[in-house]
């Protein structure tokens, strides 16, 4: 049933299994440094619907039906679905398994949905409630775009703290048997607001979020610094993910050699003109369902704490002036 | 976890170390995106002018021209591209109100012509009608009392 180790931290004694797993990316991601490792690259970033929000869902539910079939599993096999996007009132995911009929829970985490939704699935299948839950998220560049900031084919100039919203949808399937990676710990995280009010700089709003959930997660689990090969944060980009290494250090965490970013690992910043690197939901998603989860299929790595983080502001809290809370939730994943 | 620093200390060491705009090279390529937009305009002016047009027909015409300029780049997803090299050179000439009024009626194409293009087409354009029809009223009351 699951211990309780801390505030923050819950050690799964099942271990659940995520036991399939599937990303599918757009063009972009496709031609950056993971791209042999998704499953699909779609080059129409319309994906053959006729908005960008329709083209988010069904990047969704292709993923969705991936997952399944990788998992040699139908519908009615899935007890939980937990899902969610960027987009308001969370309508990809709404719309992504309008038709699957699997009992479903839409989250807003911004970009640590994936995190999230993983630590509730795994939950879940640990209490006993679910043989399998389908954890999945999605973004998308074009309609994350629209919603946040400006028009596609408006001339303006990107700040160099920007971030590139990831199209695709990444998502896993936990349950309660099987081989494949298992989740052992999970610590959620507090909503940490440092007072940053530029929506362009998220590497500074979530830097302190994700350091206080890792400082956290090995506090209560009392685990090693040098326990896991890779300690992976969701996107806080080459500006956050600096910041975040000095504010972990300055609480005696150095992780240096082991610690990377989903936002930094999916493109080629320089070559691709991404500025601070990847973010959106799918940008930690994505990793995690293509390159690490295939890492640690492969034994190439066997520990391995992901890290989801999310900025949990609107355009109309920051055009009213609010700052942005940000918010990180671990999730320690192992080969056992 | 006790923050080390306060907000204003945490804001002001992040900044410190974000990486910065190429000022420089910004500023120069506004300079000549800016300056090629406006040549673009004054030849169109100087033909226009030896066709025997008014002064004030021909500068009418001539910002037409550039309006449709604007808007065509931009239907042709090239002015995004301009926007980004440019910055302020593609944005300040007529061009750049061109492509900030066509830019979110493509966008919104999808939810309608009443609640989409129409309702949405100002969405970048308007507060700068809006404070240029407003600040010239305050420019022509200012005119005429000093007339009177």
């Amino acid at each position: 049933m699951g211990t309780r180790l801390g505030k923050q931290t819950v050690r799964l004694d099942s271990k659940p299994v995520i036991q399939s797993w599937a990303a599918i990316v757009g063009a972009k991601e496709g031609h950056g440094p993971l791209g042999r490792f998704f499953d699909e690259v779609i080059e129409d970033e319309y994906f053959g619907e006729e908005s960008f929000e329709k083209a988010e869902s069904k990047f969704l539910r292709e993923t969705l039906s991936k997952i399944l079939m990788k998992g040699n599993v139908s519908t009615g096999d899935i007890q939980y679905i937990f899902a969610g996007d960027l987009l308001n009132q969370c309508i990809a995911a709404n719309f992504g398994v309008r038709e699957s009929e699997i009992p479903f829970f839409g989250l807003y985490g911004a970009c640590s949905t994936m995190a999230e939704s993983l630590t509730l699935g795994s939950l879940m299948v640990e209490g006993g409630f679910a043989e399998r839950c389908i954890c999945i998220t999605s973004s998308h560049f074009c309609s994350a775009e629209k919603q946040f900031r400006f028009p596609l084919e408006f001339g303006n100039q990107r700040p160099p703290t920007a971030q590139w919203t990831v199209t695709g949808a990444g998502g896993v399937m936990v349950g309660k048997a099987g081989d494949g990676p298992r989740v052992v710990h999970v610590t959620t995280g507090k909503i940490i607001d440092m007072g940053i009010t530029d929506a362009n700089d998220m590497g500074s709003a979530m830097a302190p979020a994700a350091c206080d959930t890792i400082t956290a997660h090995f506090r209560e689990t009392g685990l090693p610094l040098n326990y896991y090969e890779l300690i992976v944060t969701g996107d806080l980009g080459e500006h956050g993910k600096n910041l975040c290494l000095q504010l972990l250090e300055e609480n005696g965490i150095n992780i240096k050699e082991f610690y990377d970013d989903c936002g930094v690992m999916i493109y080629d910043r320089q070559r691709q003109k991404t500025d601070c690197g990847g973010s959106g939901c799918a940008c930690s998603a994505v990793v995690l369902a293509g390159y690490i989860l295939e890492k640690l299929s492969r034994r190439e790595l066997n520990r391995v704490l992901f890290v989801g983080t999310g900025a949990l502001h609107s355009p109309i809290s920051v055009q009213q002036g609010e700052s942005i809370p940000a918010i990180a939730h671990a999730v320690g994943i192992e080969l056992i | 976890m006790e923050q080390k620093r306060t907000k204003e200390e945490y804001k002001k060491w992040s900044q410190q170390q974000a990486p910065k705009s190429p000022k420089f090279k910004n500023s120069v390529m506004a300079f000549l995106v800016g300056g090629v937009i406006c040549t673009i305009g004054q030849l169109i002016m100087r033909a226009l002018l030896d066709t025997g047009m008014s002064k004030n027909d021909a500068s009418s015409l001539t910002t037409l021209f550039m309006i449709f300029l604007g808007a065509f780049l931009t239907a042709l997803n090239v002015y995004d591209d301009i926007g980004r090299i440019g910055g302020a050179g593609a944005a300040i000439p007529v061009t750049g109100f061109a492509n900030s009024i066509v830019s979110p009626a493509m966008e919104y194409k999808r939810e309608g012509y009443v609640m989409g293009v129409g309702a949405r087409m100002f969405l970048i354009a308007g507060p700068v009608l809006v404070y240029g029809i407003f600040s010239s009223i305050i420019a022509g009351i200012i005119y005429y009392l000093i007339k009177s």
